[in-house]
């Protein structure tokens, strides 16, 4: 019987070589694609296993991450003023709800997976120290931001505050908003705060400063203007354009109309024209330059293509399919014309800062946990929107309109203020409340260090009270204040 | 007294110096230490692990299980002085690992579903098994006394095999209804049956080894046996299959199939016998697979163990379903990766699904690694080799059938749960030997071990046939 029992051993050794076999493959070969399932919940419970990295602005921590003990989870997310910054930091939640913004986008570095953390982890790993996420450093100035949102507040709009020099974004605001913290636990709160979050009409949780597009109305007669100087056919703001007292647009037979029909606006200067935003001067200077000229000067401003701040940016649109009719109207910032916040904050400080364009970004550095920089923000020039002598005409022009124009609400004494008044027309047949913008940047000597776009929707139930300059300039004052420290 | 006892009481006590080598009792001892301490540090890693301080059990625990395995060994050095010196420590270190694991998973608390403190009945169990082990070490005088029992063990068995059928299914049973229920007590008699089934086939295969092997005639090649012989192996066939669709225990039908065909091989050495028995075995499957729905899931799951979370949409948070246990068990494969999260830095309570029963395998694979688990193989592998390896030695025909039989059931019942878990071969549902929780397979295992050791005792034992005992 010893010839079929060492057969029999033979088969037992099979069976357990098998099993040897297979743990290999389960363990060693394809375990990562086992461990890094996301419906291994093990990913989640090891993210909140160790304190989180902070995200940063003014020096300070703008994130927490909270010793809770719990079973699962041994940290909570926390946020300082989470309403007011989550356009920046977005949420991170313990829940199936996943992450946003920079938490998302920044997760390798503040969960500390981030593979430049490699050596310092496994270091760590060995000397027994905790582990902890990297920190990101914003460019958000927290004045700045409060400022913004304060103004904003019991608003529905969004702002945003460049630094034209560099492209960092100083304030990154929308409101309504929400605060990340009541969604970053797993309790049934979190849950009831996500549902109703999500069921909410207003939509806190979109990021209309980055996210949502509007007609830009007015201010994209900045745009125009800048096309009229660039190509030549206009040489000075002073300038007088051919219009007439009654313009129709091209091949219709509809009449563009101005805000109020006394307006002097026939044959009026390219200034005179802005500063009093005229419809008929710059929807006819459009239709004359054409859809070719104006796409491609507004492509250089940023439009038709995102932004990664590194947060993308909705895409901005200048329409390429539009008649001559629609030309005009988008010319004016209407018809098919959209814009994002930070769009229109773009096409401010390209003009502030003497045409030229900077890549506009939200993280300055980030950080291992040790204070070690991973990597540092290099400013970055996206391109030349317009020549510099383009850039002083349209000054001269934007500071007029704060001077003696729409934008008056926006005067900082002591300072060079430029601004331009947009009040948007959407909606079927216009019939929602207009959009309220304003765009505008402050000079300090030579220098310029602030840009500003703001948009206000629904700003009031009454049609006729809403205008750029009556609801959106006083909020771009108080952010540019709070930039200059005036 | 046999002339076999006699000079082993002299060995003893005169002492040849080649009856001291081949009773290996100091190895024993020596290798009974690790396997005591291994698991105490183990105990204390968790401890250190959770809550980062010793466990305040660990003095007695230490003591006791000290104590346990220094009585087994003494018992075994006075009744069993030639047994095996391997099979004890193996049992002792797998069955305190086993322990430290239920005791790590009491503590994932309300995060195990349906959690409740085991790691104290494990180790009243444990005792118990270590109790029954040492009653059949110092009662068993002689191994070939079961074959008197071949009858008795063949109804016993059926009894034990037919009895979970008549008692109404559980919930908490999982879907295979093989405990019986009895008060607040409940055993798992297939754990038993498979012990009291190899003390059957042994007999009845002793018996009639001879005419199973030469009275055949030949077909296409194979030595085909006769009708009437054919028999026997027909009805376990159709039993198993019995239980496979009452008790709806595929593991189990398994095992007592396999059990008997190796057993039959082994008796007559006729390959044949194996095809015949792979042939019924595949046959038998396939149809119950197709008609069992029980079956039919898990077959389903193995083909596809991740398919359970494409069901569930990802965005509705909920307690784990049970089609996704294997998903979740390779998970926690996944996440131990080659060394693991260290004992009592997993998250085990993720498997969810009875976790301190077939998964536990999935805590170990998550909190020992590969490394672990391939350890952990190994040391089932050399459970088993020392048990055919005392097949081998052992000088009777009943002997030799007897430890085939109790040795490659532990293989055949590793291989099926382990190659469930890891998703090698559709899951079945049975207990690992020692590791899991649960009384019926500790005190069943203990007693399996028992028997073993007292076959390789008689087959180490100097006796009055030298030459057979030359090389074990």
């Amino acid at each position: 019987m010893n010839k079929p029992i060492r057969r029999v051993s033979v088969f037992c050794m099979v069976l357990i070589f098998a099993l040897l076999l297979r743990t290999n493959w389960v363990q060693g070969v394809v375990a990562d694609s086992y461990a890094e399932n996301p419906n291994n919940r093990r990913t989640v419970y090891d993210q909140y296993s160790y304190p989180r990295g902070n995200i940063i602005a003014g020096g300070q921590p703008i994130t927490r991450s909270d010793f809770t003990n719990g079973y699962l989870y041994k940290y909570k997310r926390g946020y300082t003023d989470g309403a007011m910054y989550a356009p920046v930091t977005g949420f991170t939640s313990q829940s199936a709800f996943g992450s946003n913004g920079l938490e998302n986008l920044e997760n390798g570095v503040l969960a500390g997976t981030d593979d430049r953390l490699f050596f310092r982890n496994s270091l760590d790993a060995l000397t027994g120290k905790q582990r902890k996420g990297g920190d990101v450093v914003t460019t958000i100035n927290p004045k700045v931001q409060k400022a913004a949102f304060d103004a904003l507040s019991g608003k529905k709009g969004a702002a945003v505050a460049l630094d034209p020099r560099t492209g960092a974004i100083l304030a990154l605001v929308s409101t309504p908003s929400y605060d990340p913290n009541t969604i970053a636990g797993t309790s049934g709160a979190d849950g009831d705060a996500w549902k109703a979050l999500n069921a909410d009409q207003n939509q806190p949780m979109l990021d209309r400063a980055l996210r949502q597009t509007y007609p830009p109305g007015s201010t994209f007669k900045l745009v125009t203007a800048a096309t009229a100087f660039e190509t030549g056919k206009y040489q000075n703001p002073d300038d007088q354009t051919d219009t007439p007292d009654q313009y129709i647009l091209p091949g219709t037979s509809t009449q563009l109309h101005n805000d109020s029909d006394d307006e002097d606006c026939g044959q009026a200067t390219l200034k005179h024209a802005l500063t009093i935003s005229c419809n008929t001067v710059y929807g006819k200077l459009g239709a004359d330059l054409g859809k070719e000229k104006l796409q491609a000067q507004a492509e250089k401003f940023g439009f038709n293509s995102t932004v990664d701040i590194p947060i993308r940016s909705a895409k901005s649109v200048y329409p390429t399919d539009s008649t001559p009719d629609g030309t005009a109207m988008d010319a004016i910032g209407q018809h098919n014309t959209a814009a994002t916040p930070l769009q229109m904050a773009m096409v401010a400080a390209a003009i502030a800062d003497n045409g030229k364009l900077m890549q506009p970004y939200l993280v300055d550095e980030e950080r291992s946990a040790g204070g070690t920089t991973l990597s540092k923000h290099a400013e970055k020039q996206l391109g030349q929107a317009v020549s510099p002598a383009t850039a002083q005409k349209l000054q001269q022009m934007m500071v007029d309109v704060v001077q003696n124009g729409t934008g008056r609400n926006a005067r900082i004494d002591g300072v060079e203020v430029g601004g331009k008044t947009g009040t948007a027309q959407h909606g079927t047949d216009n019939k929602g409340l207009p959009f309220a913008w304003f765009v505008s940047y402050a000079k300090v000597g030579a220098d310029t260090p602030v840009a500003v776009a703001v948009v206000v929707e629904d700003g009031s139930a009454q049609r006729g009270e809403i205008s750029g300059g009556g609801l959106a300039a006083p909020v771009a004052k108080l952010i540019m204040q709070a930039a200059i420290g005036r | 007294m046999s002339g076999a006892q006699l000079s082993s009481r002299l060995g003893r006590t005169v002492g040849p110096v080649w009856a001291g080598a081949t009773s290996r009792r100091g190895a024993e001892l020596g290798l009974l230490a690790f396997a005591v301490l291994l698991p105490l540090l183990a105990y204390a890693n968790v401890g250190l692990a959770i809550d980062h301080a010793l466990p305040a059990g660990l003095p007695l625990y230490a003591l006791g299980t000290a104590a346990l395995a220094l009585t087994a060994h003494l018992t075994v050095r006075r009744f069993a002085p030639y047994a095996d010196p391997l099979l004890l420590p193996l049992a002792t270190l797998l069955n305190g690992l086993g322990l430290v694991m239920v005791w790590r998973l009491d503590r994932a608390g309300p995060a195990l579903r349906g959690n409740s403190p085991a790691a104290g009945h494990q180790l009243v169990w444990s005792a118990l098994g270590v109790g029954l082990f040492l009653a059949v070490v110092v009662l068993l005088k002689d191994h070939r006394r079961l074959q008197r029992y071949t009858y008795t063990s063949m109804a016993l068995a059926l009894v034990l095999l037919a009895a979970p059928a008549f008692f109404p299914a559980r919930a908490s049973d999982f879907g295979a209804r093989i405990w019986l229920h009895l008060g607040g007590f409940s055993i798992q008699p297939g754990e038993f049956a498979k012990i009291i089934l190899a003390v059957f086939f042994a007999g009845f295969l002793m018996v009639k080894r001879d005419a199973l092997a030469l009275a055949s005639h030949r077909v296409l090649g194979l030595y085909l046996p006769r009708g009437r012989d054919l028999g026997p192996i027909l009805v376990v066939w159709g039993l198993s299959m019995l239980i496979l669709v009452f008790e709806t225990d595929l593991g189990s039908s398994l095992l007592f199939f396999g059990l008997f065909v190796v057993m039959l091989y082994v008796a007559t050495e006729r390959t044949s016998w194996i095809v015949v028995g792979l042939l019924l075995a595949v046959g038998g499957a396939t149809v119950v697979g197709a008609a069992e729905p029980h079956v039919r899931v898990r077959i389903q799951a193995w083909l596809d163990p991740l398919a359970a979370f494409a069901a569930r949409s990802a965005t509705t948070p909920g307690p784990p379903v049970g089609s996704e246990q294997i998903g979740q068990a390779l998970f926690a494969f996944g996440s131990g990766g080659i060394t693991g999260a260290g004992l009592g830095q997993g998250r085990s309570w993720l498997i969810g699904f009875a976790a301190k029963s077939d998964f536990i395998l999935g805590s170990f694979g998550e909190e020992l690694g590969l490394t672990g688990l391939m350890a952990l193989f190994l040391l089932y592998g050399l459970l088993v080799q020392r048990g055919l390896r005392t097949a081998l030695a052992a000088r009777d025909a009943f002997g030799k059938l007897l430890a085939t039989g109790l040795a490659s059931a532990l293989a055949l019942q590793v291989f099926v749960v382990a190659g469930g878990v890891t998703g090698l071969i559709p899951l079945t549902g049975m207990t690992m030997p020692f590791l899991a929780q649960g009384g019926s397979s500790v005190v069943a295992n203990w007693a399996l071990v028992a028997i073993l050791l007292k076959i390789s005792d008689s087959a180490r034992r100097p006796g009055p046939e030298p030459t057979r005992a030359v090389g074990t």
